[in-house]
């Protein structure tokens, strides 16, 4: 049994211990937001907070995750009101929407370390998230207008 | 109080109005065909039509019957049909539709949907609109001509008086729909949606992890499938480890996929299933599988050999599809002559989301859930593949993550319904990475042959051009070995040029991996060569490449590229309604030269590349400007037009023409798959690499205004990214990339 929180609520899980947090979340918890992209790390599409620090969770055996919080995109809001996801609707950010619960993962945790980043920062923080659509432009702008102060961490967990 | 009614005149009215009046629909079958219908949010809706339904809270449900994948047609359709109904868009629900032959065609595919069906969706929107407004004067006993429809209300003119649509769709609904000829349609200045950037509808679900995509399906008492394909196209099981993959934790079964004939079309590849009880467990399972494989005559294919036979063979006279004046004396005759040879390798859709399909077989019916740009094709092959009728197969289409062409196949959904049926319980299939990148249908490898000739004043007498590449035709017979008309029209054929002696030739290349469709398809590659070879003639010519597109284009006027041989297919399109129009071509190459100040000189080691391209009825130019220092490119910026004629959304547009950028810089800069042995070597993103954030340039997007009917917006931007990178490396360092990608040549 490993035990951890998601979102707030205490979970435990009976699975393999080298089995990736992507596939609990998905497949035991039933938290479908966190996508899969590529298993390797590669694409950030399945990016959620290990105790507020962003993790490809395709590659993090949940073995590794006892006794954490987790933050999932639904943590941060299931209705859109988070600063960030405010956002990404304000600049129409979305094509297929597929790697933009990551990318919100990424930029969210990229916001909190650096409230008002440069293009080389975001650059630099967000190029581990890939969008095949290609919304990399709308994605920068939406990250610089997230108003700077913004307390981002306090609608962290509010929906769990 | 109910407002679901029986309704009967649906079907009459599509017999009178319908999208009947249209080729693509089959008016023959709706007597008989038992339709399977979207599921409206609600029971409390009145069907006025096959895409309008009306709550009796006023609310709105429009059907979507294309697949969204991020082009934004779950918005722009609704937007269409709204318009012509009059409706509130904030009491507007989309409705995903299900396969139905209804619709028309659901292939979503050729960017074709608004293209298509614009006409049909105002019918729609303007149809209920009619018998909203007729429902209403019936009420107030006045006269029709008396009322009108705005903001989801009737309100007549002559009194204060007003109804909802809610109010009134109950009798709405009762009515015969009107004839289509008595039916009005806003003007443009009009509009209040059409043309109108409005976001996203789904953006919210999208934005908090709700949105349901064809890997988020779950049903109740559902296994998880991963399945260890053939590396090599048409290589079969000997043998499989069964018990060792059954010995991995939460695998519960593994099941030896039907043995597929070639050639291989839709059927899914051959291999070994492994079914568990979550995904991680099935993908464990298939290391311990140990398949021995009978490996076939494919592979024998390698790229590198593969390439340089057919650059061997495109130097030769080819097979003529349309010739104008004699090119082969001219040539001969000419002093000033040049040539290039290009190449283009395989390619990979590779779109976030990889391949997945659920199913449920039970009672000899099948259900199943699908990020399917194609539903009416997988629902025909899914029927084939369980032995059954096709209305006894429904098909769920969900958000699907990116495609661009992959999840227009079949063959994931075909293989969840086998397994589902095998089973006998919902199965799941998740495609991985791997997967998707090693066992596609993917985009051809080619190689083009250009030489011409010029006159003492620097005017290009002669044009030759031939092309080789395997045909998707290939794929579905496996004998065709030489590109096919269809694929020959796009941007081949229909070269736009006006020279003196034109030749276009083609040449035999055979298949060995699965060919398909990829955003933008032949015109990839043909783009590619032709505007590499306009901005090498000018350079030869000492004139700007804006200068020899205008030489080489001619004076205005409509083109028809059809011959005896050539069968130029425009796009499934009539000319008379979507011409070859160079003035077109033309105004969207001027523009972005003057947007960008493309023709203005640069820095030291920085260059400007231009390209402008007509597919899929649009026309779209591109300028990109980089930076080559110490053969590393560095790209700066890149600027595009688009004239797509009538625009539903603009924002959604200028999406797309973002997106085409940076599609067409990954396929320029990184995109190469290559085979050895008869499999591909590369396996993900880390080796095949698509564009990330910190590669992606500043990029500006000029709409042009139009009043033409709406072109394709999807795939146009993409073909003149390589040409128009090529051709700015050339300029800013004197180096001519003919053979993409990039990185096999400089750093990127």
């Amino acid at each position: 049994m490993i035990n951890f929180s998601v979102n707030g609520k205490p979970q435990q899980v009976d699975v393999e211990p080298s089995m990736p947090l992507l596939w609990v979340l998905r497949d035991t918890l039933g938290l479908t937001g966190s996508k899969f992209g590529c298993g390797m790390a590669q694409c950030g599409a399945c990016t959620v907070h290990i105790d507020g620090q962003p993790v490809r969770s395709c590659v993090m055996p949940i073995s590794a995750v006892a006794g954490k919080q987790i933050t999932t995109i639904e943590g941060l809001s299931v209705s859109g009101d988070h600063p960030v996801q405010k956002a990404w609707i304000e600049h129409n950010v979305p094509q297929c929407g597929y790697c933009q619960s990551g990318q919100i993962m990424s930029a969210v945790a990229l916001l909190s370390q650096n409230a008002s980043p440069s293009d080389e920062d975001i650059d630099n923080y967000m190029q581990g998230n890939i969008c095949r659509c290609g919304t990399y432009p709308r994605i920068k702008a939406a990250i610089k207008s997230v108003a700077k102060g913004v307390d981002l961490a306090k609608n962290v967990g509010d929906d769990a | 109080m109910s407002h679901k009614i029986e309704n009967v005149s649906r079907r009459q009215f599509l017999k009178v109005s319908g999208i009947g009046a249209s080729s693509f629909v089959l008016a023959s079958s709706l007597g008989s065909y038992t339709p399977v219908w979207a599921q409206p949010t609600s029971q409390d809706d009145v069907e006025l039509n096959l895409f309008v339904s009306i709550h009796a809270d006023n609310k709105v449900d429009i059907i979507c019957h294309r697949s969204e994948m991020g082009q934004g047609i779950r918005t722009s359709i609704p937007q269409v049909v709204a318009e012509e109904l009059c409706a509130n868009w904030e009491l507007v629900s989309v409705v995903q539709g299900l396969a139905n032959k209804e619709y028309g065609s659901q292939n979503t595919d050729g960017s074709r949907s608004i293209r298509r069906f614009y006409t049909t969706l105002r019918q729609m929107g303007a149809s209920a609109r009619a018998m909203l407004e007729q429902a209403a004067a019936d009420l107030w006993k006045v006269d029709v001509n008396t009322v009108y429809a705005e903001d989801s209300y009737v309100h007549h003119k002559d009194s204060n008086r007003k109804v909802s649509f809610g109010y009134i769709a109950e009798a709405a609904g009762k009515l015969s729909p009107p004839d289509p000829e008595t039916l009005t349609y806003k003007s443009k200045k009009e509009f209040k949606l059409i043309g109108k950037p409005i976001t996203g509808i789904d953006s919210t679900e999208i934005v908090s992890g709700q949105a349901e995509f064809g890997q988020d399906i779950r049903l109740e008492n559902m296994l998880y499938a991963s399945i260890e394909r053939s590396k090599v196209l048409g290589a079969k099981v000997k043998s499989y480890d069964a018990e060792a993959a059954k010995s991995v934790k939460g695998v519960v079964a593994t099941f030896k996929m039907p043995e597929q004939p070639m050639p291989v079309m839709f059927h899914p590849m051959n291999g070994v299933a492994v079914i568990a009880d979550n995904t991680w467990s099935a993908l464990q399972g298939r290391k311990s599988l140990n398949i021995d494989w009978e490996l076939g005559d494919n592979v024998k294919h390698n790229t590198t050999e593969y390439v340089a036979e057919l650059k061997n063979r495109i130097v030769t006279k080819g097979k003529p599809i349309r010739v104008e004046g004699d090119v082969y004396s001219d040539l001969e005759n000419s002093i000033d002559t040049h040539s290039a040879i290009y190449s283009v390798p395989y390619l990979s859709q590779a779109p976030m989301e990889t391949s997945a399909a659920t199913a449920v077989v039970k009672d000899g019916k099948c259900e199943i859930w699908a990020c399917t740009q194609s539903p009416q094709v997988t629902q025909q092959n899914v029927a084939q593949a369980l032995g059954i009728e096709q209305d006894k197969v429904k098909i769920n289409v969900t958000f699907l993550g990116g495609a661009f062409g992959r999840k227009a196949k079949p063959d994931f959904s075909i293989e969840a319904a086998l397994l589902a049926k095998e089973l006998n319980r919902p199965v799941k299939v998740v495609w991985s990475r791997e997967d998707d990148i090693q066992q596609g249908f993917y985009h051809s490898v080619s190689v083009q042959h250009l030489a011409a000739a010029m006159d003492d004043k620097q005017q290009v007498t002669s044009w030759l051009q031939r092309t080789a590449f395997p045909s998707i035709l290939w794929t579905f017979t496996g004998t065709v070995d030489e590109p096919q008309m269809n694929e020959l029209s796009l941007g081949f054929g229909d070269l736009p040029f006006e020279v003196n002696n034109l030749a276009c030739e083609t040449h035999k290349a055979t298949g060995h991996i699965r060919i398909g469709w990829m955003r933008s398809v032949c015109n990839i590659q043909h783009s590619f060569a032709q505007g590499s070879f306009v901005d090498e003639l000018a350079s030869k010519a000492g004139i700007s490449t804006h200068k020899m597109w205008h030489q080489l284009l001619g004076k205005d006027r409509l083109v028809n590229p059809k011959t005896d041989d050539f069968d130029y297919q425009n796009y499934g399109e009539p000319q008379d309604v979507f011409p070859v129009d160079i003035k077109r071509i033309k105004r969207a190459l001027d523009l972005v030269v003057e947007k960008s100040g493309a023709d203005q000189p640069t820095k030291e080691n920085e260059g400007w590349g231009i390209c402008v391209h007509r597919s899929f009825v649009s026309y779209c130019a591109v300028a990109t400007k980089v930076k080559v220092v110490d053969n590393k490119v560095t790209v700066l910026e890149i600027h595009s037009t688009i004239d797509a004629g009538t625009v539903v959304n603009p924002d959604r547009v200028r999406a797309q023409q973002e997106g085409s950028m940076i599609f067409g810089l990954s396929i320029a800069l990184l995109g190469e798959i290559s085979v050895k042995d008869g499999a591909v070597e590369q396996s993900n993103y880390h080796d095949y690499q698509v564009l990330r954030m910190h590669q992606c340039p500043k990029i500006e997007t000029y709409i042009i205004e139009s009043d033409a009917p709406p072109g394709g917006v999807g795939e146009p931007g993409t073909p003149p990214v390589a040409p128009s990178l090529a051709n700015a490396i050339f300029h800013a360092s004197g180096k001519r990339i003919r053979d993409l990608p990039v990185k096999n040549h400089m750093s990127v």
